[in-house]
């Protein structure tokens, strides 16, 4: 089917959500068959198939699934946190936790995005939010 | 599960490159090392190879080099890369190949310099732009996140985790080709230098040099070579995510799927299994894949090692070599597996042997938790 939603984009799934960053933007995929979000970006419903895959703002809130503390030395910058996050909308994501201390990331904490716009490029972090 | 795999395969040739450190050497000069031992233990020569095996992190191609760097004019190939599960893949694909026809004499090597070229994990793996961005120490943060998970879920403490460690260093002790031989506490491994929480450095495998070639030829041939046969009775992989995000359940591996599957093919379950060698490239890894592939209950695998149950003496001897944690880990370790499996059912291992082992498991992991690779070896007793 020519016509089917999703053919005609003059730039892929990767460049749409990079370019979504630029603006500020953390979006999702979601599947206008089946419903499923999905994320990373795809071109086919990982879960139907479908090409019918459309761009919606991410609600944002998540939780966290799974922490570590990645150490390094003080010249270098010093230890960081690299988290994953369970999105409302269902997909996990690898991330960041700003504006909490390495001793206070807790499994399960409530968490709200925000786009970064950082040295190596813009990406989505995550502070504390509000518990539900 | 079809059955018709089972037992018309044997590897009747599994040797090392010389063990330890070798400066001046390159990773191919390695591999070849391992080949020329291999055709010595075999009585073959590099013309009789007809199928070529080969994964690798130095070479884009490397059944296009390794085979001209050999001299082999290989009828079938194959350098299927699912990270350092490949080798047991290749069991698979080789057993495949020698049953069709596609060739006689199958040759699966690996060679790696990783040690003495400077230590990093030599990799061609290509940048993963949804977790790059927030730097994770790649492959270690990975297991982690699965090592949290399971603290989480069941309890897990890192006190059972180190008991991994202790255990391969235990294994590693009497094997005279291992790496890493000095006593190793559950403190030690706790007061290490932490990489990735909950992980330190003795929770990782080594980084040395290395390397390994096998030999699989039809069954009908396996009692030409002067070694006793080993025959191939099941395998199976399965893989559900490439980058540790995507992964399902951080504390269930695709073992879970790929053990039954080989278990099907070889008629056995866990409790006829002598001797286990599990890719132990993280001492999570151990635990996951001793409860996937049913050697303990789910959630169980800490208790389960803490008993003592995988160290000398205890019920289920796992790793006798002393494993990727210390007897070698040159940057994939799935070679290393097949051939202390095949060693341990020749009576002929370098180390502490099992009286009596007639069926090994063997299995493969791959990327971040994401390839799973089973395979079931047996002596001439368990066709």
């Amino acid at each position: 089917m020519t016509d089917e939603p999703g053919r005609d984009k003059v730039s892929g799934p990767d460049e749409e959500f990079s370019t979504s960053l630029t603006e500020g933007k953390f979006r999702i995929q979601q599947c206008n068959s089946c419903s499923a979000h999905c994320f990373p970006p795809r071109t086919l419903c990982p879960v139907c198939s479908s090409r019918d895959l459309e761009w919606r703002d991410a609600s944002g809130i998540g939780w966290l699934h799974a922490f570590t503390i990645v150490r390094r030395s003080i010249e270098k910058g010093g230890d960081y946190n690299v988290v994953l996050v369970d999105l409302k909308e269902g997909p996990r994501m690898m991330s960041r936790v700003d504006g909490v201390a390495l001793e206070d990331l807790k499994i399960g904490m409530a968490l709200q995005a925000h786009v970064a716009q950082e040295a190596d490029g813009d990406k989505v972090i995550f502070r504390p939010g509000e518990s539900e | 599960m079809s059955r018709s795999l089972r037992g018309k395969s044997a590897i009747v040739g599994a040797a090392l490159a010389t063990p330890g450190p070798r400066p001046g050497w390159s990773a191919q000069e390695i591999l070849a090392d391992a080949v020329g031992n291999v055709l010595d233990q075999t009585g073959l020569t590099l013309k009789d190879v007809d199928g070529l095996f080969v994964g690798s992190a130095f070479h884009y191609t490397p059944t296009l080099s390794m085979a001209e760097y050999l001299g082999l004019r290989p009828r079938f190939s194959d350098s299927n890369m699912v990270g350092g599960s490949s080798f047991v893949g290749h069991l698979l694909t080789a057993a495949m190949a020698l049953q069709s026809g596609q060739c006689d004499v199958a040759l699966i090597c690996y060679g790696s310099n990783q040690a003495t070229a400077g230590g990093r994990l030599h990799s061609m793996a290509e940048p993963q732009p949804y977790e790059a961005p927030y730097a994770p120490r790649y492959p270690v943060s990975s297991y982690a996140f699965a090592a949290q998970r399971h603290m989480h879920t069941y309890g897990t403490t890192r006190t059972q985790l180190a008991h991994v460690a202790t255990a391969a260093r235990a294994w590693a002790a009497s094997n005279p080709e291992a790496q890493e031989r000095c006593p190793l506490s559950i403190d030690d491994v706790l007061n290490a230098r932490m990489i990735s929480d909950p992980l330190s450095k003795l929770d990782c495998c080594l980084v040395t040099d290395g390397g390994g070639a096998v030999i699989m030829v039809r069954a009908d041939r396996a009692n030409d070579f002067p070694e006793p046969p080993v025959y191939l009775l099941g395998a199976a992989g399965a893989h559900w995510h490439r980058q540790i995000s995507a992964m399902p359940d951080l504390t269930v591996t695709a073992a879970s799927e790929s053990g039954p599957r080989a278990f099907a093919m070889a008629g056995f379950g866990p409790q006829d299994i002598d001797v286990v060698q599990l890719y132990d490239a993280f001492t999570i890894n151990t635990l996951l894949l001793l409860e996937d592939l049913g050697f303990c209950p789910k959630g169980e695998g800490g208790p389960f090692v803490a008993s003592g149950a995988i160290a000398p003496g205890g019920d289920l001897p796992v790793n006798t070599n002393g494993g990727g944690l210390s007897c070698c880990h040159p940057g994939m370790y799935g070679i290393f597996l097949i051939i202390e499996a095949v060693r341990q059912l020749r009576g002929a291992a370098p180390g502490q042997q099992i009286r009596g082992a007639e069926t090994a498991l063997v299995h493969g992991n791959g990327g971040v938790l994401s390839s799973q690779i089973t395979a079931i070896l047996g002596n001439e007793q368990t066709l």
